[in-house]
């Protein structure tokens, strides 16, 4: 692992902005509702940061509906992405659609839909192109659980395995989809086992660990540039909260979810980067200081940010 | 000018705009070395090679998945769709992603497509491999739709949708194919959403499209020797449609009819008579009139499926009654 004092550091905060984030956009959403559905991915960040964090710029990735830490780490400033959730002016797009599925090109984040399993079909696709313009870029997509179940998930992996595509498939399996568990989506264990029917190389890491996230998502990586093809990273996790913050999680029992939280990936990566003196107790509370200060930030400037204008719905349905 | 086939001027379209363009690529089933199922892409696989005519793997969505996120990065895909009727399979696609995307990305995402496939009845097919479909792309904001009924228009017509920066679905029709027509030696593009008069005429105008042109021609030279006058106008492109072409001829003739093969109910045909209702109702001496095949499925049997497709029979006797 070829990270610095300074690159784990970023991790960390990259890590703490994302479920930091997380949890101010669900308490506003408790307090008073936002125009944005909040679908929380605490429990999960470690897998966003991890499979993203030192991508370069023209490589793609389209996140999934929980990998809000992917925008952060790609550059999206915090308060674009609050004001997404707000409908405001600021946010991306205009905030013509949810910031779920934001896309930037310029950052080499490319527009996923709330089609769940669709997506993939688009990043194969994106590795496709790379390929054929000659780059070294790699096309990186995440999904959960549910997503292979898909045709497309099928269809996907099997194109980029014949082709021999830069593509990385990112499984961020938290056991459920929606309420149905993984038990009653697929008869095989893993999603793993799915890709090696497909002829796709496939590693199992754990999801809640960031640098396990990132080791093998970089293995991958390597791999797609030296033209060797596709690899299913899948991130076993957990998802804390329920499938979106008007989920009333009746289908978990609480002990369960509690005994989730005893495995925190952000708590767990300061203790590591504490006992390896990469982190003091003081910085690790400066950087905190600083992740708050941004979503205060952040938060204000989309309170203040104004709505775009209504007419403003009818335009860029066609490309010039 | 020289005389060409349908089939000829698509594959002429390709080759012209591959050779123009690099990023320009096709994908689909059996395209490659066998042709595709009605021979359009036959050859192009010998001068640009299995990359840029890519056979794929039986599976449709991925092909036009692929082919959306191809384009998202750079690349002009021209993926094909065997027939038409698959197209249910890749619907998610062009809806949710090639249509919406530009919009969602505040214009700055563009996913420059074609999105190929062979279309209508005639060749005994049956129910899964001979629907016309483009009455389910009407109501997809953010695709644009070719429908061209010459050899002429589908050359002039694949080259600019090619060079389009939207995604176009283009629908061939199989009983066009083997079709000819003159088309000039020099390179020349049309336009996407300008309408062609095919026909001149004074009393009636037919609006029709891709297989039901030649009918309609046919029918009007027979109504001609009767002294009516027909005038048969070819939108060419049903996204954007040239409403204005269609009412100023209208508001000569007074009388509309609208022929097309694809099901009466919800086709194109309902938007197009909706729209002359309104911008052309005081020229109006008759009701707007549609001919289109039944409700049904495509039938298989030969006198089934010909009475399915509205034939020069029924266009002429639609133009008697509009004219009383």
């Amino acid at each position: 692992m070829n990270l610095t004092k300074d690159e784990l550091r970023e991790m960390y905060r990259l890590l703490l902005l994302t479920r930091k984030n997380d949890e101010r956009v669900n308490e506003i959403y408790a307090r008073k509702g936002l125009p944005e559905l909040p679908h929380s991915c605490m429990g999960e960040e470690a897998i966003a940061v991890g499979c993203t964090y030192k991508l370069r710029q023209d490589d793609y990735i389209i996140p999934s509906l929980r990998a809000r830490g992917m925008f952060l780490v790609k550059g999206i400033p915090t308060k674009v992405m609050m004001a997404g959730a707000y409908g405001k002016r600021t946010g991306p797009a205009r905030s013509i659609s949810t910031s779920h599925h934001m896309g930037d090109m310029s950052k080499g984040i490319m527009l996923g839909t709330g089609l769940i399993g669709s997506s993939v079909a688009v990043a194969t696709g994106a590795a496709l192109g790379l390929k054929d313009m000659g780059k070294d870029s790699v096309s990186l997509i995440s999904f959960g659980d549910g997503a292979s179940s898909q045709g497309d998930f099928f269809e996907s992996l099997n194109l980029a395995a014949i082709w021999k595509l830069p593509v990385i498939f990112v499984c961020e399996n938290n056991g459920y989809a929606i309420s149905t568990t993984t038990d009653r989506q697929m008869a095989v264990e893993n999603v793993a086992d799915k890709a090696a029917g497909l002829g796709v190389s496939a590693v199992i890491v754990d999801g809640n660990d960031v640098l396990a996230v990132f080791e093998a998502t970089q293995e991958a990586v390597a791999r797609a540039r030296r033209g060797e093809g596709p690899t299913l990273v899948e991130c076993k996790t957990n998802r804390w909260h329920g499938h979106s913050e008007n989920d009333r999680d009746n289908y978990r029992n609480p002990a369960e979810v509690e005994a989730m939280k005893r495995d925190d990936c952000v708590k767990r990566f300061e203790k590591y980067l504490l006992d390896k003196g990469v982190l003091t107790p003081e910085l690790a509370a400066k950087i905190m200081q600083s992740v708050l200060q941004e979503i205060d930030e952040a938060v204000k400037f989309a309170e203040e940010s104004p709505f775009p204008a209504p007419e403003e719905a009818l335009r860029d349905v066609y490309a010039d | 000018m020289k005389e060409i086939t349908y089939r000829e001027a698509l594959r002429e379209a390709l080759a012209e705009e591959m050779r123009r363009d690099e990023k320009v690529f096709m994908m689909g089933e059996d395209i490659a070395n066998y042709g595709g199922s009605f021979k359009v892409t036959l050859g192009l696989v010998e001068e640009f090679g299995t990359n840029r005519v890519k056979d794929t793997p039986l599976a449709e969505s991925v092909i036009v998945g692929a082919a959306v996120g191809a384009a998202m990065v750079g690349m002009r895909p021209v993926p094909e769709i065997m027939f038409a009727d698959f197209m249910v399979l890749v619907m998610d696609h062009i809806v949710n992603n090639a249509a919406k995307m530009t919009y969602m990305s505040d214009g700055e995402l563009k996913v420059p497509m074609v999105l190929r496939a062979a279309q209508g009845a005639g060749t005994g097919s049956g129910a899964h491999h001979c629907q016309s479909v483009e009455g389910w792309l009407m109501n997809i904001p953010g695709i644009k739709i070719v429908i061209p009924s010459t050899p002429y228009d589908a050359k002039g017509l694949m080259k600019a949708a090619i060079r389009d920066n939207n995604p176009v679905v283009f629908l061939e029709h199989k009983m066009l194919y083997a079709t000819k027509g003159m088309i000039p030696e020099e390179e020349y593009v049309i336009e996407l959403g300008k309408a062609d008069i095919k026909r001149e005429g004074s009393d009636v105008t037919v609006i029709a499209y891709s297989a039901m042109i030649p009918k309609a021609l046919k029918a009007a030279e027979i109504l001609a020797k009767e002294g009516i006058s027909v005038e048969v106008i070819d939108p060419r492109t049903l996204k954007p449609l040239d409403t204005a072409t269609l009412v100023k001829s209208v508001a000569k003739t007074k009388r509309a009819l609208i022929v097309h093969e694809s099901c009466l109910t919800g086709g194109a045909g309902a938007e197009i008579a909706a729209i002359l209702a309104k911008e052309a109702f005081d020229y109006l001496d008759a009701p707007i009139t549609r001919i289109g095949a039944p409700d049904t499925p495509v039938p298989f049997s030969p006198p089934l499926e010909k009475y399915f497709i509205p034939s020069e029979q029924r266009i002429i006797q639609g133009i008697r009654d509009l004219l009383g």
